[in-house]
């Protein structure tokens, strides 16, 4: 099972305008709320988890990720929620949350399961470490780009 | 060897990162033949579960002062110097 089929058209924001990290979980939260995977309480619940539990990731190259999320209650129904920012937008690193890292794409997860979320979740990991498939998401215009993107590049769960 | 070791795996949430975490100890552990029971939590039930582990490895900051080898580590979501972690959390489970 690869991103795509937990991504929308509706759900990817391509070159997103955001000044803060809480903006970009407002803008991608919304369109997760308008499909009606996610309850009204979701998006102030992934800001105030980013408070205190952020989940920004340094990588290698110069494009870094974030995956905001928050407790299974207020998910509906599993999904992500991607952007790419216009312009790098500084969230908190998860594992040192006193460094700050600028990010350039966005991951919004809804998670309505603990486990059964597993291949989601490692689809995610593996597009995080997929240095090429990053910058191609970063120069997307088109949803549909994005979509034929990961559908081609599922993570073979064989090839570790 | 006195009987299987247990690493608790520690997040925000104890549902996404610490999901993925599990997943990948388990499979690298699999690899080299080694055998280890994995707990997932979150990250502030860490002191309460620390006893019944051997060690921790979390994706964010967790207490220490419980006296179990904590490490902390974004490795298994980014890649980026994850055979070096497996190295060390095989090095740990062995003393």
């Amino acid at each position: 099972m690869s991103l795509d089929q937990y991504l929308s058209k509706s759900s990817i924001l391509l070159g997103l305008e955001a000044e803060t990290s809480s903006d970009v979980i407002c803008q991608l939260g919304e369109t997760l709320f308008n499909a009606g995977l996610v309850k009204d309480s979701y998006v102030e619940a992934v800001i105030n988890r980013e408070k205190t539990l952020p989940t920004g990731l340094p990588l290698d190259g110069e494009i870094n990720v974030a995956i905001p999320h928050t407790d299974i209650e207020h998910v509906k129904k599993s999904a992500v929620a991607m952007a790419t920012l216009a312009k790098p937008v500084t969230f908190q690193n998860m594992v040192v949350p006193d460094e700050s890292i600028n990010v350039h794409i966005v991951f919004l997860l809804a998670l309505d399961e603990p486990h059964a979320q597993i291949e989601m979740l490692q689809e995610v990991a593996g597009v995080v470490q997929n240095t090429d498939l990053l910058e191609l998401l970063m120069t997307a215009t088109d949803p549909k780009e994005v979509l034929a993107a990961f559908a081609k590049s599922e993570t073979d769960p064989k090839s570790n | 060897m006195i009987g299987k070791k247990r690493i608790l795996v520690a997040c925000g949430t104890a549902i996404a990162t610490s999901t993925v975490v599990a997943k990948a100890i388990e499979e690298a552990l699999e690899k080299r033949g080694i055998q280890a029971t994995i707990r997932q939590c979150k990250a502030s039930e860490v002191p309460s579960l620390a006893q019944d582990a051997d060690l921790i490895v979390t994706t964010t900051p967790v207490a220490t002062d419980h006296g179990k080898p904590v490490i902390q580590t974004l490795a298994f979501l980014t890649g980026i110097g994850k055979e070096a972690v497996i190295e060390q959390i095989i090095e740990k489970l062995k003393s």
